[in-house]
């Protein structure tokens, strides 16, 4: 099944066309990956399906339903967490209740606190970071802080991930438990939507890759297909 | 929650509470009006910035809106002071700011930071000079008289509206419609994400803590019996909550509590004898609490009781 | 009228666009200037004109060293740009009620005033006092001769390097400390000015302030938060719409001002240059 599709969208600033004419989908269990050069517009594709933006043009469907137009908190209730590039988290509020914010009112029935709790708690703990519960979160490390993020993303029980540079700031040790993380995402049945510019990553863990450049598709294939594409090559090399 | 097992904690307090409550309910029995009727004023403030607090503290919101909605109030009971039984106009002074407060909140909270703060201090002078101009081209004089009430209901209303109001903000501090608040203020991009409705949550906060600061001007006004724009939408009404809330500190629910009571009773000091010095010491208090003690008195306090009892908690806690 | 809104709008948008301190205690520096004026000409007989040149720098000092010691500290300690932005703008509220008092208690709540320059020209056959006409004068001139500073110089340059990014200029060689503080100085020299200004026109009180902050506030948000240029033509709007509204009834000028305000808030927040 089509959990997410793109049909004609177009993102304009003032008259800089940001997304051209984009037009996608992302089959239901596929971990699919986005790459492209800096300013290519991929997190503007992000914000405008997770509707922190709205679309100059065009339409985003999830599960066949319209969801371009709709505010990101009715998205997240329908079923669609992202992370962000630079973890926006509730620096202020300890990691569990981070987590259990996210638990609370990111679903579309409404969970009691108690239950709420305990689904925070195993969260944290799926994430690895049962330990430092009670810490601010302003006061992780970043390795944490994007698992934090992770954590809180999963509490909205989402059936679309978009995962936006996971990978980037951490190190070797790191993203090695990232990717471990990533696997059990996807064996729990959740769809992933990747930003990388890690390549190992991208290449190890997604089926399909679409790449992005100036706004437009400019290819799309199994990682071995985009690895030997001759226009991605030259768009990453020119760089 | 952290606030939860705080409370477990503190049956101790809940009693203190409660005494308290006792003697400030008792005190007019024994205390001449004097007193009592500045009690009254310092209690005022307290309601008014608890009410701020409610919306403003968690969302990070500054709101210079509270002078509208207290002049709002002020206003409700001298029109309709005649007409309604005094426990129906306070309760409506408090409505109609409500709904003032939800339609403005629609219009602007989508305003960020600078702009919101802007705009609300815009709201309270648009009113004043608004009815300044109806009341002198359609009223031929400018100001109203407003029916009298005896200090002692004056002192006793303003005291239930006043412990009201501090219930509210406990409820809402511990539910989970407060971490949704604290959510907004520390990342509203990020809380829209994980389902929180931003728009509908500060739109139905900023009227809660408006119905309280209206339902104070209803009550006041009985008390100073002639109000005119001037007086019942001084800005000084916006500008003094969100300094006794920051003096306070706004991360605990007794800072506002503790940052009017203080500085509303430095006011009833000097206010007849020196009224320009305390203005000016507001001003200096202003700028030192900004620079040096962010969180206000009770970040201070907080920071003493956490020294203190380090040593118990090293085992539990961490 | 809108000559010196325009003054005071830039002096604003140059603390706010600049440092990113909103600062509300700028009315409190244009009470200051009119009162200085107010004294100096009173008591030591002094032209207002030559007020121009004694208030402007002497305010200027005050608020560099303001800047330099109050918002600099704050900067450094503030964690991020918005703290910052609120911290500086409690900050600035405090300034203000001292500054206001301060004045309160030198010169008392009594409305002061003093003529000069009454009689009246005649341009083109409308009337027009002389006292406006000076403003008006000076105002545009002073909005010239800086604007020419803001373009020309270096100062200016890298005044204007250090709003649009304030990081790359640091690495360029300006000292964005010290730029800040002269911007936040300059914007005490324009509310001088307009200040000077005002009061060969109008009468005044330590509490009137508020008003014109308020004025310009909403100056450089039309003209377009961020934008010296916008403040000013921003200046001129507002006074022009000022001078119409007036001419029909008095007591809505305020209105119409907040009116357009929060039509403006509501459907062009960035103005008419803004970024």
């Amino acid at each position: 099944m089509r959990i997410l599709e793109g049909e004609g969208v177009r993102k304009y600033f003032g008259g800089l066309a940001a997304l051209h004419n984009v037009n996608f989908n992302i089959n239901q269990g596929e971990a699919v990956g986005l790459i492209g050069p800096n300013g290519a517009g991929k997190t503007t594709l992000f914000n405008l399906i997770s509707g922190s933006l709205p679309a100059t043009a065009g339409e985003i469907r999830y599960k066949g339903k319209k969801i371009t137009g709709l505010k990101p908190y009715q998205i997240c209730k329908k079923g669609v967490a992202r992370t962000f590039q630079s973890a926006q988290l509730f620096a202020g509020l300890t990691v569990f209740e981070n987590a259990l914010a996210a638990s609370l009112f990111g679903k579309k029935r409404a969970i009691s606190v108690p239950d709420a709790e305990k689904e925070a708690k195993e969260l944290l703990e799926f994430v690895g970071l049962s330990t430092v519960g009670a810490v601010l979160a302003r006061d992780l490390p970043v390795a944490n802080q994007k698992r934090l993020e992770v954590a809180r993303a999963l509490a909205t029980k989402p059936e679309l991930l978009l995962f936006d540079e996971v990978m980037a700031g951490l190190n070797p040790t790191e993203m090695a438990q990232a990717m471990e993380l990533i696997t059990k995402i996807r064996n729990k049945g959740i769809t992933l939507f990747m930003i990388e510019h890690v390549m190992k990553a991208i290449m190890k863990v997604c089926d399909r890759i679409i790449v992005l450049h100036h706004g437009s598709k400019i290819a799309e294939g199994t990682p071995e297909e985009i690895a030997t594409n001759r226009t991605v090559v030259e768009v990453y090399l020119g760089e | 929650m952290d606030i939860v097992r705080v409370v477990y904690k503190r049956p101790f307090t809940l009693g203190l509470l409660f005494l308290v409550l006792i003697l400030l309910a008792t005190i007019p029995l024994y205390v001449p009006p004097y007193p009592v009727i500045s009690l009254t004023s310092v209690i005022m403030y307290i309601v008014i910035t608890v009410g701020w607090a409610i919306f403003s503290g968690p969302t990070r919101y500054i709101s210079l809106a509270s002078a509208a909605f207290f002049g709002v109030g002020i206003y409700v009971s001298a029109i309709l002071g005649q007409i309604l039984p005094l426990p129906v106009l306070i309760t409506f002074g408090g409505l109609v700011s409500f709904i003032l407060a939800l339609f403005i909140g629609l219009l602007t909270l989508r305003l960020k930071g600078m702009y919101f703060i802007i705009f609300t201090f815009g709201i309270s002078e648009l009113i004043r000079h608004f009815l300044l101009w109806w009341e002198t081209n359609f009223m031929g004089t400018v100001g109203r008289w407003v029916v009298a009430v005896d200090h002692t209901t004056v002192y006793y209303i303003m005291l239930i509206i006043s412990v009201i109001a501090l219930l509210t903000t406990y409820l809402i501090r511990r539910s989970k419609f407060g971490l949704a608040l604290r959510s907004i203020g520390e990342n509203e991009e990020a809380a829209t994400h994980i389902g929180i409705n931003v728009t509908i949550l500060k739109t139905i906060t900023f009227a809660i803590s408006a119905f309280f600061m209206g339902a104070a001007g209803a009550i006041m006004a009985t008390r100073w019996t002639y109000i005119d724009p001037k007086i019942a939408f001084n800005p000084l009404f916006s500008f003094m909550p969100v300094l006794m809330a920051i003096f306070g500190g706004v991360g605990q629910l007794y800072g506002p509590v503790l940052g009017a009571a203080l500085l509303a009773y430095l006011e009833e000091l000097l206010i007849t004898e020196l009224p320009y010095y305390y203005m000016l010491l507001f001003g200096t208090i202003l700028i030192i609490v900004i620079l040096f003690l962010p969180s206000g008195l009770a970040g201070l306090i907080e920071k003493w009781r956490k020294r203190g009892s380090e040593g118990q908690y090293a085992n539990t806690r961490r | 009228m809108g000559g010196i809104y325009a003054l005071i709008a830039v002096g604003l948008g140059l603390q706010y666009g600049v440092g990113r301190v909103l600062n509300v205690s700028h009315g409190e520096f244009i009470m200051l200037g009119a009162f200085a004026t107010w004294t100096l000409y009173t008591v030591f007989g002094i032209s207002p004109l030559i007020s121009l040149v004694i208030c402007g720098p002497v305010l200027f000092v005050l608020g560099f060293i303001i800047h330099r010691t109050l918002f600099q500290y704050l900067r450094g300690k503030s964690e991020s740009i918005g703290a910052f932005a609120d911290n500086s703008l409690l900050a600035s509220f405090g300034l203000l009620f001292i500054i206001q008092n301060v004045a309160l208690l030198i010169w008392k709540a009594d409305i002061r005033g003093y003529s000069y320059l009454e009689s009246s020209v005649s341009i083109f056959g409308a009337l027009f006092a002389a006292h406006r006409l000076v403003a008006l004068l000076f105002a545009v001139g002073i909005s010239l001769v800086f604007y020419y500073f803001l373009t020309r110089t270096r100062l200016g340059k890298a005044i204007r390097a250090a709003a649009e990014d304030p990081e790359t200029a640091q690495v360029m060689g300006v000292n964005i400390h010290r730029v800040l503080a002269i911007c936040f100085g300059l914007g005490a020299l324009m509310a001088a000015f307009a200040g000077v200004l005002i009061s060969m026109m109008y009468e005044m009180q330590p509490t009137m302030g508020l008003e014109y902050t308020i004025i310009a506030i909403i100056v450089v948000v039309l003209g377009g938060l961020g934008s010296i240029t916008g403040s000013l033509i921003g200046g001129f709007i507002l006074g022009l719409i000022g001078s119409i509204v007036t001419y029909f009834d008095p007591g809505l000028s305020l209105i119409a001002y907040y009116v357009m305000f929060i039509l403006l808030l509501l459907v062009r927040p960035t103005g008419i240059f803004g970024k």
